[in-house]
């Protein structure tokens, strides 16, 4: 009906529909809007990890003493080099996002694919480093003493170099005490898996070798874990020390307070997560883009929406990198 | 859509020629400014551990040189830079408004009870 047509006197104005005011599609506007809402996700998580830092700053681990193991090259202490790389990695993946949302631009579907493959492989070259990362934390490296309040004693030799318990523990060979698993005796109750040694037994090693000396959780003004002298290193030890520490969980790590170990799994988890989930988007696009879907909807719009996630990835790590690891 | 892109950046400073040859103008950037931050966190100047304002001067520069990374990150790779700025700023704005209170407001407080454990009387070391 001629007569119920609506007129509202804005038609070819900005706000007057059929156009895009912001000169974006809805679909990338939203995309960004999900990215916005979860960089505020991720600076709750880095924010919460500022404040129990800034809560425990004087017994915070040093990430340089955390995060010193590089692949290939055993027993080195490296810090930040692996790292490095992975940022590296993770930047250099989010070049060839970006040139396959160019190629895209020109319709060039070979370059598009070329270029998505590539992102697709450092993105997992990312992931796996990260595993290969949170391996090395699990499993620790030298071992540590925890105390009755939750603070950990580590162990250094004369020149100041960590020592590992498995040099100057001295094995009870009459006290091995098997791990209870429900398998084996009551099947309702289980534990988890014992330490390499008893605190008896660290205790009695660190007596039988006068050059070992505590170093303790507290940095000194310089940012420097505090070491004791011979003396203060036999009191703290027998009168603070509860438990052996192997490696790091979410309950203790042996590089100092528990929140460290809890934080950084929590977030690089997180971060992992995300990552993983853009790699499976970008092998959904890799596909779609080889069965020439984007060639004949005549717009590769959808790369550059997933390029998007891609980025704030990317974006993500450049601040859980210096926060972890620089700062 | 193909050739909008601004192609300056720094300010005009430098210029490139095309969009393609900008993305590696900005990863070489970044680059830079990640080896930077490897070097220095590797070396910890002792010239740069002085305090200002509640931290060493490293981490200030530390903190700097990421928020730069973060900007070429999202205007030359995502593409902000192009954007209208009435949708960058709903983006940008948003996000830098919040993210800078959260942290105000978390970070004095860690700092408030920090300072508590350290002068009260709550004893953690036993």
């Amino acid at each position: 009906m001629s007569t119920t047509v609506v007129k509202t006197e804005t038609e070819g104005k900005t706000w007057g529909g059929g156009n895009e005011p912001l000169k974006a599609s809805y679909g990338k506007m939203m995309m960004w809007f999900f990215i916005v809402s979860d960089a505020l996700t991720f600076s709750g998580f880095l924010a919460a990890y500022g404040f129990s830092r800034f809560k425990f700053s004087n017994s915070w681990p040093i990430a340089d003493e955390v995060f010193t193991h590089v692949p290939f090259l055993h027993g080195q202490e490296l810090p930040m080099i692996y790292v490095a790389f992975m940022t590296f990695i993770l930047i250099m993946s989010s070049v060839t996002m970006v040139l396959a949302v160019d190629a895209g631009h020109h319709m060039n579907k070979a370059k598009v694919t070329i270029y998505m493959f590539l992102t697709i492989i450092g993105g997992l070259v990312f992931v796996s480093s990260q595993a290969w990362e949170w391996v090395t934390f699990i499993k620790g490296d030298y071992g540590a003493v925890g105390t009755h309040g939750g603070n950990i004693m580590q162990f250094v030799g004369p020149d100041g170099k960590r020592v590992a318990l498995e040099d100057f523990a001295i094995a009870d060979p009459y006290n091995v005490r098997e791990r209870h698993e429900s398998k084996k005796g009551l099947w309702f109750t289980s534990e988890k898996s014992l330490p390499s040694f008893t605190i008896d037994e660290v205790v009695a090693g660190f007596i039988a070798n006068p050059d070992i000396l505590v170093k303790t959780t507290y940095s000194d003004e310089n940012g420097q874990k505090i070491i004791l002298s011979r003396n203060e290193s036999l009191t703290e030890l027998k009168t603070k020390g509860k438990n052996v520490v192997e490696g790091a969980n979410l309950i203790q790590n042996e590089y100092g307070s528990p929140l460290f170990g809890d934080f950084f799994f929590f977030i690089t988890g997180f971060h992992g997560f995300h990552v993983s989930i853009g790699i499976l988007l970008n092998i959904i696009v890799f596909f779609n883009v080889i069965l020439g879907t984007y060639e004949r909807r005549g717009s590769y719009e959808m790369v550059e929406k997933v390029g998007l996630y891609w980025h704030f990835v990317d974006l993500v790590w450049v601040f859980v990198f210096t926060f972890f690891y620089l700062v | 859509m193909a050739d909008t892109h601004k192609l300056a950046i720094f300010r005009g400073l430098v210029k490139f020629k095309s969009n393609t040859q900008k993305i590696w103008g900005v990863l070489i950037l970044l680059t830079l400014i990640t080896a930077v931050e490897v070097v220095l966190g590797i070396f910890k100047p002792e010239m740069l551990m002085g305090q200002v304002l509640g931290m060493s001067l490293l981490n200030w520069i530390f903190i700097l040189l990421t928020i730069a990374k973060a900007y070429y990150i999202t205007w030359d790779f995502m593409h902000m830079r192009d954007e209208t700025a009435a949708f960058r700023r709903m983006a940008v704005w948003t996000g830098v408004f919040l993210i800078s209170y959260l942290l105000f407001i978390l970070l004095q407080e860690g700092g408030y009870i920090g300072k508590v454990f350290a002068n009260g009387f709550v004893k953690q070391d036993f």
